[in-house]
């Protein structure tokens, strides 16, 4: 049976999954092994409800980042923190030492040219006071630090664990990698 | 330690292994000597050891309390271990608090690559901080023509200190404020680019392993570090060359 994998993007830039996708045709051997139910990459809309892997790239930085990983951990066997954005917020943190208040009236109030007024739709969602590590929301079993993490340790990752190891990654990568 | 002009000389055990050293030898040199791996950081060859950072601990037959490798000189019959269980434990430990009490992000830091603190975290297989980041609000202090310091990256090794005074004689740096307050400072808490007695000499840069002082201008991952030096000078002024 193939495995079912998941994939999310909290607040990151994408740039892992750009680098998971870099494996070039390393990609199929992947491909034959798993089912991609969730991801930016493919069109499904709900979470599944049993995901055996799901690689999570990007900080948890709004309400919506906090519910989304919450209902990810529940339906998830083996959650993976994919690059330094989930493992330890990285750049998104970078606003933390900032009230929110300042930095969205910064964004789009102070340096605002035209329309100078707060975003108020109801489908935005609000800014935590703090930008958080996934592993401080919910337990993460497997950390891939690098910014980005490359191809080669992400397929190395992702075959270890689809043959049911825990990957050695202390030789492969590091923050800021 | 020269003893009827001769030098005096044990033998010990590291990790079980027989060594001969010089009595007046640190366990951290003659670790290195026999090629047995000791983490450090405020450690650096040609200053004084002050056994501040405590990833040298090593653990030492017969005493309850592990022991700084760089300030322990050795002994005759001493049986040092340097990698156990608990050991690995406490670095770990320090490793994470450290990144935990500022803000880090290599990803972004001017020594990106050339870090002695992201190195030793890959070494001792850190993939995450299992406490909460501080997140603290520190300022950048870039007034000085050629350099600068941010204390979002200082892991107060004060390796800057030591080297400003030791080496350079001038000694603008200090620490100021306790525990969690403490920073490094330049000239009793002047902006550093109004230092009247720093020499531009630029020794407190080349000595930092992390991030916390750089090269004006340098961007990320592009301040080399080059600490080299410091073992030959040393060596001069003592011979006198």
């Amino acid at each position: 049976m193939k495995a079912k994998i998941a994939t999310t993007w909290l607040d990151g830039c994408s740039g892992c999954h750009m680098s998971f996708l870099d494996m070039d045709e390393r990609i199929l051997a992947i491909a034959d092994r798993i089912e991609l139910v969730y991801s930016p990459l493919v069109d499904f809309k709900t979470f599944p409800d049993q995901v055996d892997v799901t690689i999570v790239e990007g900080a948890v930085a709004s309400v919506d980042d906090l519910n989304k990983i919450k209902k990810i951990r529940k339906h998830t066997r083996f959650l993976v923190a994919l690059g330094d954005c989930a493992i330890n917020a990285n750049v998104p943190s970078m606003r933390n030492p900032i009230p929110v208040e300042q930095i969205i009236n910064r964004a789009y109030v102070e340096n605002a040219v035209i329309h100078d007024e707060l975003p108020k739709h109801p489908a935005l969602p609000d800014l935590l006071a703090r930008v958080m590590p996934v592993h401080e929301v919910v337990k993460v079993d497997v950390f891939i630090p690098g910014c980005p993490p490359s191809n080669d340790t992400i397929f190395y990752a992702v075959a270890e664990l689809l043959d049911g190891r825990i990957p050695d990654l202390t030789d492969k990568t590091r923050f800021g990698a | 330690m020269p003893v009827n002009g001769q030098i005096k000389i044990v033998t010990l055990k590291v990790n079980g292994k027989d060594v001969s050293a010089r009595a007046d030898q640190t366990i951290l040199q003659v670790c290195r000597e026999n090629e047995v791996f000791i983490p450090t950081l405020c450690h650096l060859e040609g200053l004084s050891n002050i056994g501040a950072c405590r990833l040298c601990m090593v653990e030492v037959a017969g005493q309850k309390k592990l022991l700084p490798a760089c300030t322990t000189t050795v002994n005759e019959g001493m049986e040092i271990t340097t990698t156990t269980d608990r050991l690995g434990h406490y670095r770990r430990m320090i490793l994470e608090l450290i990144f935990s009490e500022r803000n880090h992000t290599c990803s972004v830091c001017v020594s990106n690559n050339y870090c002695e603190l992201q190195f030793l975290s890959q070494k001792l297989g850190i993939d995450h901080i299992r406490v909460p980041y501080r997140f603290p609000k520190f300022n950048v202090d870039a007034s000085h023509p050629y350099f600068v310091l941010d204390h979002n990256r200082c892991i107060l090794c004060t390796r800057c200190v030591r080297v400003c005074d030791e080496i350079e004689g001038a000694h603008v740096w200090d620490v100021s404020g306790r525990g969690i307050q403490a920073r490094v400072i330049t000239e009793l808490n002047q902006p550093w680019g109004s230092a009247e007695t720093c020499t531009q000499c630029g020794k407190c840069v080349n000595v930092c392993p992390v991030g916390a002082l750089s090269d004006k201008g340098r961007s990320v991952a592009e301040n080399k570090k080059r600490s080299e030096f410091l073992p030959y000078l040393t060596q001069r002024r003592r011979e006198k060359i």
